[in-house]
């Protein structure tokens, strides 16, 4: 009797687990559904042909492309430096600090960053809707991401590497360069993919630095504002034709196929990694 | 570095431990010094960032402060008042529009209760979840489903917001709300009108899918640390998964899961887009129920710093300015809790940073 209890207590208590665990599949599938619905009116090679004007989102994808670029010029050589300072030189309660610095930068909202931008650098500074000023605001956002993954990677590469570097004579920095770096590379790569996975679906931070435009990126850092795909997804929908309500869906929906391609290449650099550590050792 | 022996002795992980107390200076070419002066100057950055983001909110946003004095945090009225108006209001010494009052106590509230409902949900949620997805599933098809947990951390949450509106809000008022209003109508919040979909309870829900990933990953990281032995202690003792569950896992993880999500808690605070787009964007009064249009903190900044910038004397963006102070406070706050929280509870397990790596 009371065996039957329990397996039955057993048994729905698996049943809510598995409902929770169907509550967790089932808004990535929802989303994508409903994203290709609304989309589908437009879905098409011209969304790659035409700027916005004309009903396609040629201007926003590159925008969005040369946010990316940027964010991984400015975040790629500071976070992994950053991150090798961590691993390779802080001491312990130093290094404490530091990290509480990047993990509390990776915690607060982005549209304090937009906000503190938008005042700083496009008003005080007079930059106006800018390029540079985007980049930084979304540079602020993805950094500490860097900076975590680097110093993860490097952790991980067994000590005695260094140790056997540091026998051979090698300075620090060759140790470095030959030794430890290399292993911690695919780390550091799944780090940056990350950021730029994290940095391409952000819109807080840039509404007001670098405004929207339906031209196609002119690269000019100040005083020009671009679009990028974010803002489609969020403010078509507020327009009045069912076409740009579409073009919304398919700017959500483009987002989400980068972000599946970056996890994928996430994934693959990953496993490649542990092929390739394992043939190391 | 003279005071490289503080680390000595503490837990060193995997690294060498000469790394984990600092390098001698004397170990060091001068190439070597160089360069680790450069390595330190990129690994302040992240931390000179975060001074100067808090420094510059709360330059900005002390006028606002003084202007309304604790009706700030008490008042239900925002409002930057009649920017065209010729006569001006003058309150302890600062100067706003005629009419100007900046009291948040509406977004206050509406970004607590939001977030909290989203914390209320996701939490049982994720941890139900991840039980089932590391003791029931088979493990082929374990790193397949992570990826849906991966997808949820990514998504833009402007895609998120739209969702919310296309598909979600809508559904939720035509399919949920109606029996939520009739079957717990009695309690007065949950009692009719349920409206159209945009609002409290809808953005709350999207907050929780949003946060999943974030209490979800960490849970499974703490579970994975959970001594196999003790389980299967419990197996042999014959209790059922669930008694083994709940008297070896959880207990072990559970000072893990209170950090994570307060973490998670820190994310659906500070949300903003999909927030503003699925809020209803209600300014002047708190939600009529827990179906009704309402604003947060972080989606009224989106929303109003337009009209912010139409005012002359600039108090406009200075109250704007303390909404983000307020928001940057109680996230940081929160933050630091939660890590404070795990690295006493769990040794092992770091805890993941921002949208949960």
């Amino acid at each position: 009797m009371r065996g039957t209890v329990r397996r039955l207590r057993d048994l729905g208590f698996w049943t809510l687990c598995l409902i929770a665990l169907g509550l967790v599949i089932l808004p990535s599938v929802s989303i994508v559904i409903s994203l290709v619905q609304q989309a589908w009116p437009v879905l098409g090679l011209h969304l790659f042909a035409a700027t916005t004007p004309e009903n396609g989102l040629q201007n926003v994808i590159l925008g969005t492309l040369v946010l990316c670029a940027g964010i991984l010029i400015i975040t790629a050589p500071v976070g992994i430096a950053g991150g090798i300072y961590l691993a390779e030189f802080a001491h312990l309660r130093q290094g404490s600090w530091i990290r509480l610095g990047y993990e509390t930068l990776a915690g607060i909202p982005s549209i304090v960053v937009g906000f503190v931008g938008y005042v700083v650098l496009d008003i005080e500074l007079h930059w106006g809707f800018s390029l540079l000023a985007g980049i930084l605001a979304l540079s602020a956002i993805v950094l500490p991401y860097v900076v975590k993954t680097t110093e993860v990677a490097l952790l991980q590469v067994p000590s005695t590497l260094r140790d056997g570097a540091t026998a051979l004579g090698l300075s620090r920095l060759t140790t470095l360069r030959r030794a430890v770096l290399p292993p911690a590379i695919p780390g550091i790569v799944s780090g940056l993919v990350v950021a730029v996975a994290i940095g391409l679906g952000e819109t807080a931070p840039l509404l007001y630095t670098i405004g929207f435009s339906d031209q196609n990126p002119t690269l000019q850092p100040f005083q020009h504002s671009m679009g990028y795909l974010t803002y489609v997804v969020f403010y078509w929908i507020s327009l009045p034709s069912k076409t740009d309500h579409a073009l919304g869906g398919a700017a959500g929906l483009i987002l989400i196929f980068m972000l599946l391609g970056l996890i994928g290449i996430g994934r693959l650099v990953s496993r490649w990694s542990a092929r390739y550590t394992a043939s190391m050792f | 570095m003279t005071n490289s022996e503080s680390g000595a002795g503490v837990n060193a992980g995997p690294a060498s431990t000469v790394s984990r107390r600092g390098v001698p200076d004397q170990d060091l070419t001068r190439r070597d010094r160089l360069a680790r002066t450069g390595f330190l100057i990129a690994a302040v950055v992240p931390g000179a960032m975060l001074l100067f983001l808090a420094a510059e909110i709360i330059r900005q946003a002390i006028p606002a402060f003084v202007y309304s004095g604790w009706g700030f945090f008490t008042g239900q009225i925002f409002s930057f008042g009649q920017l065209y108006a010729t006569t001006l209001s003058h309150h302890n010494g600062i100067t706003a529009p005629h009419g100007a009052s900046y009291g948040s106590l509406p977004f206050i509230v509406g970004t607590l209760a939001s977030s909290l409902i989203a914390l209320a949900v996701a939490v049982p949620v994720s941890v139900g979840a991840v039980l089932a997805l590391t003791e029931r599933v088979p493990y082929r098809l374990q790193s397949s489903l992570s990826v849906f947990l991966e997808v949820l951390a990514g998504i833009p949450s402007v895609a998120y917001g739209l969702w919310g509106i296309l598909f979600f809000g809508p559904f939720l008022a035509a399919h949920v709300y109606p029996v939520l209003a009739r079957v717990l109508g009695f309690i007065p919040i949950f009692h009719s009108p349920v409206g159209f979909g945009e609002g409290l309870l809808t953005a709350a829900l999207v907050l929780a899918v949003m946060i999943i990933p974030i209490i979800a990953a960490t849970t499974r990281e703490l579970i994975r640390t959970v001594p196999i032995l003790a389980k299967e202690g419990a197996l042999a003792l014959g209790m059922t998964p669930y008694e083994t569950v709940k008297v070896v896992t959880l207990p072990y993880v559970r000072r893990g899961i209170l950090a994570a999500s307060l973490l998670g808690w820190a994310r659906a605070l500070g949300e903003t887009m999909a927030v503003l787009m699925i809020s209803g964007n209600l300014l002047d009064r708190l939600p009529v129920n827990i179906y009704g249009s309402f604003s947060t903190l972080a989606a009224s900044i989106v929303d109003l710093l337009d009209s912010a910038l139409t005012d002359a004397t600039g108090m406009a963006v200075h109250a704007l300015a303390a909404l983000g102070c307020v928001l940057l406070v109680i996230t940081i706050a929160t933050n630091l809790v939660g890590r404070l929280i795990i690295r006493r509870a769990t040794g092992g397990v770091p805890l993941p940073i921002g949208r949960g790596l």
